[in-house]
């Protein structure tokens, strides 16, 4: 807890103190991805159930707001909350899917799922339909130099939020029921392990995060449309840095993120943004080639070979 | 709708499922057969147009491109299949690993395609493009039919191959049971391997029907991700003629929707079918 309100605070510090706006706007999309990363490892990296339409539940988050915001200006936080109501119960209908899916099927059914909810919204024209639509930012909150700061501070506490609550799941009860599905869901149904209520909830809990991940950023953009909010690139981001940071624990999601998070800032800005799409495939696949566990399990690794070298 | 539209509707599905058919025919025998899960094959067949383009400037007819091409892409099937058993199969942790490898290469595919080419459409100059046919009193374009005949041709053939050849059979058998196989003096990773090549190999004439049907940019090979996935699941794993039907009745579907509903519907109604096949028959139409 007292990490995590000093890790806020640390980011409204930082809104006071530094200058260049543009740190501000590439932060917000690194921690943007961390609450992405965190969410799907819940699902994917727990219980083992790959979600390839990630893109889809951040753009559905997005749309949801942009939907509130041009029905009745609605504020940040009603779009956030109603984001995560509307991606939750995407996850719950996913989270239904691997009563008869698993394996690549799964991830498979997930991608026709995101295909279909860009198809509908390309066709839906109160959201702006395929042309996309330009948001209007409300005027900057009072203490806070512009709103783009403003969704940088509120965009950390939710990572805060996403990662504490990816940390309970984890140590909780119900992360060993999601290992015990991963490792073998007969043999964890056998003993008894509630698999499906389980997964029902994993896949609630990151569909709804991952709406959180979308909702500002309609605001954040100052414009939105589908082929970019509904990018592959999400999807694959969410599902990478959390094999690049590991799998197996809360802050595995998290390093990759910041990582390939901040390394792609960097290439879109120095070089292009199409290297930045080479990035992540090269960085993929040295990644599950050569540290199969992740960042965190090449340094257990590591530091388990230095002390038996004692 | 008209009677007439309708009809017209169904025979231009027909030819367009023909050529979803060809486009996954080889995933039907790398994912399907092999269960290798082969994301980036999508991405292989935009390389196999982009290669049939560089051969059509020098004056080369499409089609014999493409067959110019199939040795080539055999030998790197050959190739990627012995790096991704040796990194990946052998470890039994080969799902989510080896998928997010396959993506990996899809993307890195693509972006080399975009530095060799830029972003811009290309496309290849052959008599039969742009021409049509006419048979009664529908016109059908010659590229759709050409497609057709190629896919059918395709699928025959790969078909022949595995029910009547010695080795086609081995990678029937090494779907079936690799154990048994290797049991029986076969080595089933080389089985495997060969097959891979072939489903490769099938890529670049499959590429040169994608370029030959229409203008081909790098990022195109995002959109038949799951288009070609749906097929050859709705096929039933590793049918060939399941294959064929499951790419017609997608095909059908389509261009029904496309002129009752409008194009930017199309897409949804193909993948709506691929989760209504996935939550009733996971199997799919001709499931093994």
């Amino acid at each position: 807890m007292a990490g995590a309100a000093a890790t806020v605070l640390a980011a409204l510090l930082l809104t006071r103190m530094v200058e260049n706006e543009y740190v501000f706007f590439a932060g917000y999309v690194v921690l943007q991805f961390v609450v992405l990363a965190t969410a799907w490892n819940i699902l994917g990296g727990y219980a083992g159930y790959v979600n390839f339409g990630s893109g889809a539940f951040f753009a559905v988050g997005a749309y949801t707001s942009v939907a509130l915001i041009q029905a009745f200006q609605a504020p940040l936080l009603v779009q956030v909350v109603a984001a995560a109501t509307v991606t939750g119960a995407m996850g719950f209908l996913v989270g239904a899917l691997t009563l008869r899916l698993r394996g690549i099927f799964f991830s498979i059914a997930t991608v026709a799922i995101a295909v279909i909810c860009e198809t509908v919204v390309i066709n839906w024209s109160f959201v702006g339909g395929a042309r996309g639509i330009a948001i209007l930012q409300p005027d900057t909150p009072v203490g806070f130099a512009s709103y783009n700061r403003m969704l940088f501070v509120a965009m950390t506490g939710f990572a805060v939020l996403a990662v504490g609550l990816a940390r309970f799941v984890e140590i909780s009860w119900i992360g060993r029921g999601l290992r015990a599905i991963r490792d073998s869901e007969e043999a964890a149904e056998s003993v008894g392990v509630p698999t499906l209520r389980l997964k029902l909830a994993a896949a609630t809990l990151s569909g709804a995060l991952m709406g959180v991940a979308g909702a500002p950023f309609p605001l954040y953009m100052s414009f939105i449309e589908p082929v970019s909010a509904f990018s592959l690139n999400y999807a694959v981001s969410a599902l990478a840095m959390p094999l690049i940071g590991g799998t197996a624990s809360w802050l595995g999601p998290v390093i990759g993120a910041v990582l390939l998070g901040t390394v792609q800032q960097v290439v879109t800005v120095t070089i292009s943004s199409e290297l930045n799409v080479l990035v992540v495939g090269l960085v993929l696949v040295v990644y599950v080639v050569a540290a199969p566990q992740g960042i965190l399990g090449l340094a257990r690794r590591l530091s388990r070979r230095e002390g038996a070298g004692r | 709708m008209p009677p007439e539209l309708l009809i017209e509707a169904i025979v231009a599905g027909l030819l367009l499922g023909c050529f979803y058919a060809a486009m996954s025919i080889g995933l039907s025998v790398a994912f399907g057969l092999l269960d290798v899960p082969h994301i980036a094959h999508p991405a292989f067949l935009v390389l196999g147009a982009y290669g049939v383009f560089l051969l059509g400037q020098q004056g080369l007819d499409p089609l014999l491109a493409g067959v110019l091409l199939m040795p080539l892409f055999f030998l790197l099937g050959l190739g990627l299949y012995r790096f991704y058993h040796a990194v990946f199969e052998q470890h039994s942790d080969a799902g989510l690993r080896g998928l997010a490898f396959f993506f990996g290469v899809a993307f890195i595919v693509e972006v080399a395609l975009i530095r060799a080419f830029g972003v811009d459409q290309r496309m290849v100059d052959a008599a039969y493009i742009g021409t049509s046919l006419q048979l009664g009193d529908m016109r059908m374009p010659t590229r759709m039919v050409i497609a057709f005949a190629v896919a059918l041709a395709l699928t025959g053939a790969l078909s022949l191959y595995l029910s009547r050849t010695f080795t086609g059979r081995a990678i029937k058998a090494v779907a079936q049971d690799q154990t048994a196989l290797a049991l029986m003096g076969a080595d089933p990773i080389r089985i495997k391997q060969w097959a891979f090549g072939i489903a490769m190999g099938t890529c670049a004439l499959a590429g040169a029907l994608l370029i030959i049907v229409g203008p081909v940019e790098p990022g195109l090979g995002r959109l038949y991700i799951g288009r070609t996935f749906c097929v050859v699941v709705l096929a039933g794993l590793g049918s060939m003629p399941g294959t064929l039907a499951a790419g017609l009745i997608l095909g059908v579907a389509e261009s029904v929707v496309l002129t009752s509903l409008g194009a930017s519907w199309a897409p949804a109604v193909a993948f709506g079918l691929l989760l209504l096949v996935l939550a009733v028959r996971p199997a799919g139409l001709f499931g093994r």
